[in-house]
């Protein structure tokens, strides 16, 4: 179908994009990378009155920066870029790591890391992963900007605490410690769709090898992405013999999966377990490459 | 009460085309209603069959997810801009044909888009390296198999002409 009409706006600057937002208020909406906005107005399932393109931000918003204790991602940095950007990469692998997942190259050319988290889609992987890194939404309005704990950001299904009058800045991820391993595992019914089930999960060794700490952030499991520490499972474990269906048990009754056409409730708690154990595996042995580094 | 126009400018195939389109014109309708251009086909309109794949500024994406006047200022490819530059089939083209790629052809213009973009940055992939970059392309008709084939018959004869 086609979209509905709207108010166009293309500021050229983030200063006349937050001004533009905090005059439309409830009429306007962002339109980043439209990878999901545009769907939903195809679909018409929302008739926003007015747009506000951030796409000529580039200059301002296009960034992916590693320092020594964060990746943080401009609003306009496309899937693609965070994915290829090698600072970030070396520094955080799981980006990369689950942005591989996230629908097609095609897909990832054009959708942002930011507007994903923003949309807050419960399937989607970069919000788990901001969820598994600490990370911080900084919001930007008329009134100045703030910055928003991953904790305090996902309230449910595609609903954020992003208000009105608000534009996202960038997200940015905390680095884990050293001696850290992770991995992303996922099942979808054909690859690049949203995923059943799926999980980003992170291991830290301590200087013997063994298990610190472990922790997971599942997707599809819930309203918003499940965090679950793992670590009482796997604690002290050596990193290759670590009882990992332990941890996977621990998870599965933590989530609270709807069921829906896709899978069952129940089929969705099992893959939390299975794929605990398979995300456990890689990311120990990650971890153990990680410390010999 | 008429709906607002914007004036855009598109770089279609290395051609320059100044159209008039609503806000919410989306590329796929504007390169087919507005430039005229119908080998951009359309068929689910959002974003999951790959039909509507053109290539902008050289990267593929969905014409069915972007607006119009969003990408005001710059170039696309479509289907007809991937023929050879004698006019005849391009080498994904002559490929496909070659390897049974198409049957109805529905699906095969964002093969082609993609596929060409591809074999830009990788010019020798593996079977399987070709069934990933294909991978967002959804076709009704051939089993794949036969387009899988295509993908490595035009790498090869871009690189037949590379050598010529
Ligand atoms: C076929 C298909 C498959 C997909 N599969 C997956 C998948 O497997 N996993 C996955 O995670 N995603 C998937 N996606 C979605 C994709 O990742 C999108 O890129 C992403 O969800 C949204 O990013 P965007 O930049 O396109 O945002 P848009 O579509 O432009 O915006 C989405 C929402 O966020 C708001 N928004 C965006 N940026 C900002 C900002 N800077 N400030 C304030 N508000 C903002 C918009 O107003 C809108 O409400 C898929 C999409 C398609 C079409
Ligand atoms: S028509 Fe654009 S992806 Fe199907
Ligand atoms: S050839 Fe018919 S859909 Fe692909």
């Amino acid at each position: 179908m086609k979209p509905p009409a709207f108010v166009y706006h293309r500021p050229g600057s983030v200063a006349e994009a937050v001004e533009t937002l905090a005059e439309l208020g409830a009429d306007g909406k962002v339109l980043a990378g439209g990878q999901s906005l545009v769907p939903v107005l195809n679909m018409r399932l929302a008739a926003p009155a007015a747009l506000v393109d951030i796409n000529r931000l580039g200059a301002e918003l296009a960034f992916v920066e590693t320092t020594a204790d964060r990746v943080r991602v401009g609003a306009l940095a496309r899937h693609a870029q965070t994915e290829r950007d090698e600072a970030a990469f070396a520094a955080l692998p799981l980006l990369r790591q689950a942005t591989r997942h996230v629908a097609h190259q095609t897909i990832r050319n054009r959708g942002t890391t930011v507007g994903s988290i923003v949309h807050a889609d419960p399937a989607a992987e970069l919000p788990a992963v901001l969820m598994l890194c600490d990370g911080t939404m900084e919001l930007a309005s008329a009134g100045g900007t703030r910055s928003v704990l991953v904790a305090d950001f996902f309230l449910g299904p595609l609903e954020s605490s992003l208000s009105y009058g608000e534009l996202a800045l960038a997200a940015t991820f905390s680095l884990p410690p050293p001696r850290t391993g992770s991995a992303w595992v996922e099942v979808s019914r054909r690859a690049g769709d949203y995923a059943l089930c799926g999980l980003g999960l992170t291991v830290s060794l301590d200087e013997d090898g063994r298990i610190s700490r472990a922790r997971a952030a599942y997707i599809s499991v819930g309203p918003t992405p499940v965090l679950v520490d793992l670590t009482d499972a796997v604690a002290g474990q050596a990193h290759d013999a670590a009882d990992w269906s332990a941890a996977g048990a621990l998870a599965a009754g933590k989530v609270d999966p709807d069921e829906d056409i896709h899978a069952t409730a129940d089929y969705r708690r099992h893959l939390v377990g299975v794929l605990t154990s398979r995300a456990g595996r890689a990311a120990s042995a990650h971890a153990a490459k990680a410390a010999d580094r | 009460m008429s709906e607002p126009t914007h004036e855009v400018k598109l770089t279609v195939n290395g051609v320059p085309h100044s159209v008039s389109v609503p806000a919410r014109r989306l590329l796929s309708d504007c390169l087919r209603h507005d430039v005229g251009l119908t080998g951009t086909h359309v068929g689910c309109e959002h974003g999951v069959c790959g039909a509507c794949t053109v290539l902008l500024d050289g990267e593929p994406v969905r014409s069915c997810l972007l607006f119009a006047v969003t990408v005001d200022g710059q170039s696309v490819t479509t289907m007809e801009g991937c023929r050879s530059a004698e006019g005849g089939l391009g080498p994904v083209q002559r490929a496909f044909m070659e390897c049974h790629g198409l049957q109805c052809g529905f699906c095969t213009p964002g093969f082609v888009t993609t596929i060409t973009a591809f074999l830009r940055d990788n010019s020798d992939p593996t079977e399987e390296e070709a069934r990933e970059a294909i991978g967002g392309n959804l076709c009704r008709c051939t089993g794949y198999q036969n387009i899988v084939a295509s993908v490595l018959r035009a790498a090869e004869i871009l690189r037949e002409g590379a050598v010529e």
